[in-house]
């Protein structure tokens, strides 16, 4: 059995998620290839290869795969599955974005998101926001699967596998990169942060959301989470939202300030080692899932916290 | 311009799921059902671009049982022009959906068709991406804001870390997220002359699709409970209780 891992990065690093996919893969069983398609990423194709557990590493190079265009990650994927059982991403955008574009072409059901695995035809996964989990068995020749990231740690480093130069379809392509506008910024990245300080609707702007969670964070080293009602509030960007429609994370330490604990607040957070809620409402639902909990105004406890570290 | 938006009719978002205890499924019986919230974007959103006079027609189609043609009546009510109920009381998967769908967009020829990015029911993240392999289209997926002009498509989507942009050649699939638009609610009258829009009956065999699963459910569980755990006093006594738990 072999089994192809689809490496995410940006054609400098290999992010995590992928090292998290690897360790989802083992547990499926068989030989793990890593595919890493990209622009200049040499230096990725090297680090996939120093992976745990790694047989060998294929790097493709070409404009469409700079920014992992789907319709050109379909045409180098889908024939190279002749020679494996199963195709395993991490459940990050690119793999979301690509993945299913693979499977419909294998005339395969894919198994989305997948929190654990059974052998290898039976895999766990979330639904209705992670309010349950369904336990499926596919009856497919080929599993194509992705892989959510706070269920498996990542695999790690000390492989030596070689890699291996593959050719890529080069396209035309019916869809062409524009730009990117990445937020930079020194914090960890919020999904694989150990610590988290997210901020929710008490707040009441974006001015508060500024002064009193930033400092907090960048005293913690943690990465900045919102919920979505402040999303939606405008206090703080998209992408930093944690739950269900947002980011899902399980850090070793997560602050919910001013958050009350919405059910899609929860599915994204409740993975969490430690949780620790400031809420003036004793009633707020946050409380039901933090280790810690205090019931105080967070205009005063969040400057005191910050303080005291 | 022709566009087509595919909805689903799933669990009403504020409703709080409950798993049957002989673990077959979550308990579907007398719960409020709604058109899924991205789908409900994604209407939104062909309701704009015809309001700006990028498009012309709106095309919705549902693939479930009888009541789906309510969701359909929702969409209508909300400024599409008529609608296609693919009647089925088997639950479909979103590979047969994909297959479905292909079959009504060689039908309808539509030039866009946009599709919420996921069904808050089964949280799969795959039809809209699946139907763009089908029809060998391109695809833009997590949309915040659709262009369309001269006959191109330009995205922005939602990735991990900010935002990208791409230029699609038409036809093509998009599928939307949270911050694309907020949909309306239908007004009064809208809601009385959507009921004399025209709504299509068809079967999923009428696109020559078998709807077997191919993935089969073993069981659905309740997720771990977590546990709650104590209340602190102040400050003080919350970073000291971090710090003895190694938390800091």
């Amino acid at each position: 059995m072999a089994v192809l891992v689809i490496a995410d990065h940006d054609n400098e690093s290999l992010f995590d998620a992928t090292h998290k996919t690897v360790t989802a893969a083992q547990a499926f069983g068989g030989d793990i290839d890593v595919l890493v398609a990209g622009k200049d990423a040499g230096a990725v194709a090297e680090a996939a290869g120093k992976i745990d557990g790694v047989r060998k590493v294929l790097h493709a190079e070409g404009e469409a795969y700079e920014k992992q265009l789907a319709e050109a990650m379909e045409a180098l994927i889908v024939p190279l599955m002749d020679g494996y059982d199963a195709v395993f991403a991490p459940a990050t955008t690119m793999g979301k974005n690509c993945m299913p574009r693979v499977a419909a072409k294998l005339d395969v059901m894919q198994i989305s998101d997948i929190s654990g695995i059974e052998g290898t035809d039976t895999f766990e996964r979330p639904i209705y926001a992670g309010n349950a989990i369904m336990t499926v068995k596919s009856s497919d020749a080929k599993k194509v699967v992705t892989v959510r990231g706070t269920s498996f740690d990542a695999a790690g480093e000390g492989g030596s596998a070689s890699v291996e130069t593959i050719d890529a379809p080069a396209g035309p392509f019916k869809s062409a990169f524009v730009e990117e506008k990445i937020v930079q910024s020194d914090r960890p990245e919020l999904t694989s942060a150990k610590r988290v300080v997210s901020g929710g609707r008490a707040l009441g702007s974006k001015e508060e959301f500024d002064r009193l969670i930033v400092p907090l964070a960048d005293k913690l080293g943690a990465a900045v989470g919102a919920s979505r009602a402040a999303v939606d509030a405008g206090y703080a960007p998209n992408d930093y939202q944690v739950g269900q429609t947002g980011k899902i994370v399980a850090p070793e330490v997560y602050f919910a300030i001013g958050i009350s604990g919405a059910i899609q607040h929860l599915a994204g957070m409740k993975d969490s080692k430690v949780i620790v809620a400031i809420n003036k409402d004793e009633e707020a639902p946050i409380f039901q899932v933090a280790d810690y909990g205090l019931v105080a105004d967070l205009f005063n406890a969040v400057p005191e916290l910050t303080d005291a570290l | 311009m022709k566009v087509l938006v595919p909805v689903k009719r799933v669990i009403d978002y504020n409703v709080k799921v409950r798993v049957k205890s002989d673990e077959s499924g979550v308990d579907l019986a007398n719960v409020k059902m709604s058109m899924n919230p991205f789908d409900e974007i994604s209407v939104e959103e062909a309701v704009r671009l015809k309001e700006k006079g990028a498009v012309e027609e709106i095309v919705v189609v549902s693939i479930g049982p009888q009541q789906a043609q309510e969701t359909l009546r929702t969409a209508l009510a909300m400024g599409a022009d008529r609608g296609i109920l693919v009647k089925t009381d088997d639950t479909v998967e979103p590979l047969a959906v994909a297959k479905i769908l292909k079959g009504v967009v060689e039908e309808e020829s539509p030039n866009l068709v946009i599709l919420g990015k996921q069904a808050i029911d089964d949280d799969s993240n795959q039809t809209g991406q699946m139907l763009a392999a089908l029809l060998d289209w391109p695809q833009a997926t997590f949309a915040s804001e659709v262009v369309l002009e001269d006959g191109k498509a330009t995205v922005t989507r939602e990735i991990d870390g900010g935002l990208q942009t791409l230029a699609l050649e038409t036809p093509a699939i998009v599928t939307t997220d949270l911050r694309l638009n907020e949909p309306r609610y239908a007004s009064l009258p809208n809601i009385m002359k959507a009921k004399k829009k025209p709504i299509d009956e068809k079967a999923p065999g009428d696109y020559g699709v078998e709807t077997a699963a191919r993935l089969s459910v073993v069981k659905v569980t309740e997720p771990p409970q977590r546990e709650a755990g104590e209340k602190v006093e102040d400050v003080a006594e919350l970073v000291s209780k971090l710090k003895s738990k190694g938390a800091l």
